[in-house]
């Protein structure tokens, strides 16, 4: 191990590690914002609605995220058409390459935790939305979506942590994050073992980070499936 | 339809390479899975420690990162160690091997807790029951709770499966020759990136068909009581 090599260019990776955070915080937010609509799409009765947002989940989840970057990086280019029209100002940089394909690919599968959770909503609760004479549109902002979120709230950080991981795919269409800065270096200075050792430790880094924020949203949000009253001051309640 | 200039062979050529990677390193994947689970719910603490480690080292690393690790790192410790014993010309780590290596460390990490769960599941009665019979626990795993293991673990292996179809496709970025690399050759000659990627993406939707219907005929074959009516 040549800890020098790691030294000389943390202040490189780190920078890639900054790109990296960027590329899944906007494709987080924007892909989290496909999703819930396309969740409850998903969810609906009729076969003809749930249709549309099935072929597109089937086919992000079923092909490799690779595949779907050179779709749009280099596949668009294929089109007179695209060339032409103002879509090629944000289709020929890679940045938005990459943040297009991560958003979809994201959004396909939290779509499909978030339709998970919302079937997973007691039925009583929202037989007693309509009780109350709810209509659609105010059973689910107010009953349905906030209950939603507390059971996918788990599931989605998991998801967050693979799109860290798969966010490593960026390089491939030569955006330096963090594994391409990696890649970078190493084939100049030949020291591949240091440089994805640290690359490696910086992932860790990160993931753990991602982790421990969704532990503690899920302390907060999901705070009554961890209270435990506090039997023995209260005295009386004892069973 | 969808004209592929005559390259359809090729792209058939990279399917085949791409399934035997998937299913080389689903073995041995299915192999580190298998230890990992056995050394998690060792008795030794080193062990616990070792495996614990390594699952929470590679899931929270990318696939990629470990494939580059694997093919660049590992021909640089080769060369080191062929140094030693005099030998000074620069050695390849053949991508294959480097891909087989690199995913099934990956599988193997998920598989471990697939397996630690499903271990977990039978009831600790059956182990005393065959030590009861003068079982040795080797000989107890093996007969009895391995079996029961395997259709526990079933449904989450297979979604790890298609997982690992999918990263095959990283293996293609160090020069293998997969449905990717070969899409890529014929983009470069036909100047039509949009149909070959297409092409190659219809391909794996295909592959995890088969892979989605082959882990359900598995689930089937192996849960009698479910196919028993009346």
């Amino acid at each position: 191990m040549n800890w020098d090599i790691i030294i000389k260019y943390y202040p490189q990776l780190l920078e890639g590690a900054l790109l990296t955070l960027k590329l899944v915080a906007v494709s987080g937010i924007i892909g989290v914002m496909l999703a819930v609509p396309m969740a409850l799409l998903r969810a609906s009765p009729s076969p003809w609605v749930r249709v549309l947002p099935f072929c597109f989940i089937y086919f992000f989840r079923g092909t490799p995220l690779l595949i779907q970057i050179f779709l749009i990086y280099y596949g668009a280019s294929q089109f007179e058409a695209v060339r032409d029209s103002v879509l090629w100002v944000v289709l020929k940089e890679p940045y938005w390459c990459a943040i297009i394909a991560f958003t979809l690919n994201t959004a396909a599968y939290s779509a499909e935790l978030f339709r998970g959770a919302i079937q997973a909503i007691p039925k009583g609760e929202l037989e007693a939305a309509d009780a109350f004479g709810m209509d659609w549109l105010l059973k689910t902002r107010r009953i349905v979506l906030p209950r939603a979120f507390g059971i996918a709230l788990p599931a989605y950080g998991n998801e967050v942590v693979l799109m860290l991981k798969s966010s490593a795919l960026a390089s491939t269409i030569t955006l330096m994050d963090l594994t391409g800065m990696a890649r970078t270096i190493q084939a100049r200075t030949y020291t591949p073992v240091e440089l994805f050792t640290a690359a490696g430790f910086i992932y860790l880094l990160m993931a753990g980070v991602v982790i421990g924020l969704f532990r503690f949203m899920e302390n907060r949000f999901n705070r009554y499936q961890y209270y435990k009253p506090n039997v023995d001051q209260m005295g009386v309640d004892k069973p | 339809m969808i004209d592929l200039h005559g390259f359809g062979h090729l792209l058939l050529a990279g399917t085949w390479v791409t399934v035997k990677l998937a299913l080389v390193s689903l073995f041995f994947g299915l192999i580190f899975g298998l230890l990992g689970a056995s050394a998690k719910l060792s008795k030794y603490k080193f062990l616990r420690w070792m495996a614990t480690g390594y699952t929470t080292i590679v899931r929270g690393i990318p696939e990629l990162l470990i494939v580059f690790a694997i093919y660049f790192g590992g021909s640089a410790l080769l060369m080191s160690v062929a140094s030693l014993f005099g030998y000074e010309d620069y050695i390849e780590v053949n991508p294959f091997m480097a891909g087989v290596a690199a995913l099934s460390i990956a599988f193997g990490a998920y598989a471990t807790e697939v397996f630690r769960m499903a271990i977990l599941s039978i009831p600790q009665g059956q182990w005393e029951s065959a030590q009861a019979l003068g079982m040795t626990p080797a000989k107890t795993f093996s007969r009895i709770i391995l079996p029961q293991v395997w259709r526990v673990a079933l449904p989450g292996l297979g979604n790890l499966f298609q997982v690992l179809m999918k990263d095959t496709a990283l293996v293609s970025v160090v020069g293998l020759q997969d449905i990717i690399r070969q899409a890529s050759t014929a983009v470069s000659s036909t100047n039509e990136p949009f149909t070959f990627y297409l092409a190659a993406a219809c391909i794996y939707l295909v592959l995890t068909a088969f892979a989605t219907a082959g882990t359900l005929w598995m689930e089937r074959a192996c849960t009698p009581q479910a196919r028993y009516k009346g």
